[in-house]
């Protein structure tokens, strides 16, 4: 099979960029969909020309370093997978693929199809942890967790920080990305003392970084590779809404220590 | 030649770890602001350390090629992390733990190195469950456990499917949390590219900005290299396509020894190669193998028809059959044997014959296909998407690939190499799993280093340098080193080739593979290392770079990456041709059992399992560069065994 790839290409942020259009060479179905880049790309340096920059690195649907918008959907036409794990067989001889970099205010472009999502880290920054100091825990089985949350918490956790969920909003809005960490951690016992801190940290960083309100459209998940649920965000609004109510914590009166 | 001294210390072995932290000097909290450590990757071993040394109160920074720490290849990891916590009370514990993983390695790693990650194992779980990572649980609450290769007892915790994923994300929170209160200052999009070495000891780095192409000079009071193994250099492999061995080569060109580079694992549930295109291997779960059960047609004429079709007396379920005590969870070195031998007789499956069957029928016949789907799904989903194929109606098609690798730069007991002010943790190093590494120990390894024990050693180095006395970035150590950095860039920029780096790369990993894979002869890896001399030659004069030094430029990454593969190539050969024994993973076809072995006839083994010769090779082979164009000198660090005695590796 053969293909026609319209390919967004832009030699840095700073200077304009434009659709190119290229043939591919003949294709085997059972290529990735990156695997066919490389062939385009090995053709491209073949002839002299630049190869087409785009994001990769596991390959296998985990990292969430692989992006791209493929015929205007992030991580192409199926549903569950990311772009590593699209495979040419889902296309036919002869089509026209477009290819584009996920666009966000929050993602500025670095070259072609690659976008520096480094806003996403500084959300974790602001609060996606539990404190714990190496060496400070107890036993595990002192935290008794139900399955039921277990599971919940693992749903949500399984999240590779991909933004997709921002490059399909129309917003713009990281809050299925927020959304996730905030339960994964809040659904446990051990992320009960920071719960509140957490959210209200997380939110506003999130909003410092330029992404959009959530209107709730549910595009995030309908691109999501890892089918992150819509609930999420639901049960992240419900614990930044009592988060604002409780406001700062309070020292109790009296505990301090010398 | 090197200096090589294990710093093992004395005393039961037991005892060994407790009384080292012990006799280690500390370095008082005022003083600890004052040195400032680098870490190069941000993997489960580069994360935990460089989180917990600025936990300790030590000035980090934290350097990744990738855009950010979590992206690290042990993301991928799928199947769990072992412990010796005996939650089951199936009789582990941390001497259990210890001696799987020392047999496991073919009695070719260190002991106390392997007790002391056996003794930590149980409070990395407690670490990590605090942190927030979702184990898998029971009903009650509790942690749940799966067994996994060369075990009888079932220690391996997990998260679904994504087990590495969730530790590296509990490790990068740890890490968030320390950059977010400036204890560690990250670095990305950041490739280490050389080591700076002033008076005999590790005092920095110097490093390129991949989206900038720009290239810096970072100093420290010591060094730390997490960055990984050098599967890459095979090209096909299970490894991230990223993951890449500059960072202890350019090391080891600085004088770091390199440990056993021919021990190296290959992985016996791959997805099977389908074609030239392609980039990588995906690996399933070695989890799978607790309900999975592996097969071959009796029959040659029968590879051909469909599996369901062929009937139970004509399967041969061939690990069951030779190694009934472990049957299909033998360990990974042993199953991947097995299966290339079964393919070799032309029993293979599938179009090109390279292939077996992992068949679920009588799981999902015992357990019903929910409880399948609840303990396997997203790796048949996985599986379903590479193959277009339904695991849950037909027999899963495995092989063989390249999965990781043992050997890695010496390191002594405190994971410091022989120069002095360089440690290295987790995959890099060669330290803990001998010539074959157990499922589920890498996790246990990078996590242990990083958490428990670096923090635990680098201050009895820390000790020995001034503090607030590193060398400056314009000491003509570091000047030289940067140079050497642009002369291999100009180099590589200005050669008027006409093949891309990627077509050498392919062509190099075929090379190894072929001679240096699951079977190894002399002749085969006197030939290889000869090949690869000379493609080394052409590429150094065809090789084509596209675009420019100071930009985002994926080519010059890559040509960078492929060069030093090509040199690792052939130590890797060089080793796999001096160990004239096999061991693990390292298999040379002259030494292997046979019917007429005592070994055999007792029961013990099957003719064909390796063949250790204890009395020549026990020992570490550690590799010491001479320079351009000059063969290595080897330097050899004994195995000396204390506690456990060197024996026949039996699985029957």
């Amino acid at each position: 099979m053969k293909v026609t790839l319209k390919v967004w290409r832009q030699k840095s942020r700073n200077t304009p960029g434009e659709f190119k259009t290229y043939e591919s060479p003949a294709l085997n179905p059972n290529m990735s969909f990156l695997e066919m880049l490389d062939v385009v790309n090995e053709e491209l340096a073949n002839r002299g020309e630049e190869p087409i920059a785009f994001d990769h690195d596991c390959r296998e649907g985990i990292c969430g370093t692989c992006s791209l918008v493929i015929d205007g959907k992030p991580h192409g036409p199926h549903q569950g997978v990311a772009t590593c794990q699209t495979y040419m067989r889902s296309f036919k001889n002869g089509d026209e693929i477009v290819v584009e970099p996920f666009r966000a205010r929050a993602f500025p472009l670095v070259k072609d199809l690659v976008v520096d999502r480094k806003a996403l880290d500084r959300i974790q920054h602001a609060g996606g942890f539990i404190s714990v100091r190496t060496g400070s825990a107890p036993d595990a089985n002192n935290i008794l967790v139900p399955k039921e949350n277990a599971d919940l918490a693992m749903d949500a956790a399984q999240c590779i920080g991909c933004g997709a969920c921002v490059a399909a909003c129309k917003n713009a809005s990281a809050m299925l990305f927020v959304a996730a960490k905030v339960s994964h951690l809040g659904l446990l016992p051990q992320g009960q003392p920071e719960r509140h801190r957490r959210v209200k940290a997380m939110v506003d960083q999130m909003d410092a970084e330029g992404f959009g309100g959530c209107t709730v459209t549910g595009s995030c998940e309908a691109v999501c590779p890892k089918e992150i649920s819509l609930d999420f965000i639901a049960r992240m609004n419900r614990d930044y809404a009592a988060a604002l109510i409780r406001g700062e914590p309070k020292p109790i009166a009296g505990s301090g220590a010398g | 030649m090197a200096t090589l001294n294990s710093n093992i210390p004395a005393g039961p072995l037991a005892q060994k770890w407790e009384h080292h932290k012990f006799s280690t000097k500390l370095i008082n909290p005022a003083n600890k602001r004052k040195y400032k450590i680098i870490v190069v990757g941000a993997g489960l071993a580069g994360s935990s350390a460089a989180a917990t040394l600025a936990e300790l109160g030590y000035e980090v920074h934290n350097f990744v090629f990738h855009d950010s720490p979590r992206r690290a290849h042990s993301v991928a990891a799928q199947g769990g992390i072992n412990a010796a916590k005996n939650y089951q009370n199936d009789g582990d514990s941390v001497h259990r733990l210890f001696y799987d993983t020392i047999k496991g390695g073919d009695f070719r790693a260190r002991e106390a190195n392997v007790h002391r990650l056996a003794e930590v194992s149980v409070n990395i779980i407690d670490q990590c469950a605090a942190q927030g990572v979702p184990f898998a649980r029971e009903y009650g609450g509790l942690l749940d456990n799966r067994s996994f290769g060369g075990a009888q007892v079932s220690r391996t915790f997990y998260a679904r499917g994504q087990t590495g994923q969730q530790l590296l994300l509990g490790a990068y929170s740890a890490l968030c949390r320390n950059i977010a209160n400036g204890g560690v200052k990250s670095h990305t999009h950041a490739e280490m590219l050389d080591l700076v070495v002033v008076d005999g000891h590790a005092k920095g780095i110097i490093v390129r900005n991949l989206q900038t192409g720009e290239i810096t000079r970072h100093n420290a009071d010591a060094v730390v290299l997490a960055t990984g193994g050098y599967g890459n250099a095979y090209n096909l492999s299970t490894y991230a396509r990223g993951s890449n061995a500059t960072a202890i080569w350019r090391a080891y060109k600085r004088g770091a020894c390199f440990g056993n580079p021919c021990y190296t694992q290959i992985h016996p549930t791959c997805i099977p190669v389908s074609g030239d295109y392609q980039s990588k291997l995906t690996l399933m779960s070695e989890s799978l193998r607790n309900d999975g059960r592996v097969w071959v047609p009796k029959k040659k004429d029968d590879c051909k028809r469909n599996p369901a079709d062929i009937a139970e007396s004509d399967r041969d379920y061939y690990l069951e059959r030779m190694y009934p005590a472990f049957g299909n969870l033998a360990p990974r070195d042993i199953a991947s044997r097995a299966a290339k031998v079964v393919c070799d007789e032309g029993r293979g499956i599938g179009e090109t014959g390279l292939g077996v069957y992992l068949d679920f029928a009588d799981a999902i016949k015992r357990l019903g296909e929910g409880k399948v789907r609840e303990r396997y799904g997203n790796l048949f989903a996985m599986y379903h998407e590479i193959t277009n194929e339904d695991a849950y109606q037909t027999p899963m098609r495995i092989y063989p690939a390249m999965h990781y690798t043992m050997g890695g730069l010496w390191v002594d007991y405190n994971l410091m190499s022989n120069l002095p002010g360089l440690f290295v943790l987790g995959e890099a190093n060669f330290s803990d799993h001998g010539a074959n590494r157990l499922g589920a120990s890498a996790l246990m390894q990078g996590l242990a280093d990083g958490y428990f024990v670096l923090p635990a050693t680098i201050s009895g180095y820390l000790a020995t340098q001034k503090p607030d006395k590193r060398p400056a970035t314009d000491n003509a150590a570091f000047k030289q080193a940067e140079e050497s950095v642009q002369t291999i860039t100009k180099r590589l920029l200005n050669n008027k080739g006409s093949r891309t780096p990627a077509s050498f790369h392919k062509a190099l990993g075929k090379l190894i593979w072929e001679h240096c894979g699951m079977a190894r002869t002399k002749a085969g890896l006197e030939r290889g290392i000869k090949l690869i001399g000379e493609l080394r030659e052409q590429y150094w004069k065809h090789v084509k770079v596209a675009g420019e030094a100071g930009e985002w430029n994926q080519s010059l990454e890559n040509a960078g990456r492929v060069a030093d593969f090509m040199e690792l190539g052939e130590l890797l050969c060089r080793d796999a041709l001096h160990r004239e024994e096999s061991c693990g993973g390292h298999f040379r076809e002259e030494y292997q059992y046979t019917k007429n072995d005592a070994e055999v006839q007792q029961g013990l083994v099957n003719p064909g399992d390796v063949k250790r010769r204890d009395d020549v090779f026990a020992y570490v082979a550690a590799w010491e560069y001479a320079g351009e164009g000059k063969a290595p000198v080897l330097n050899k660090e004994p195995l000396v065994y204390e506690e456990v005695k060197m024996s026949t590796r039996s699985y029957k």
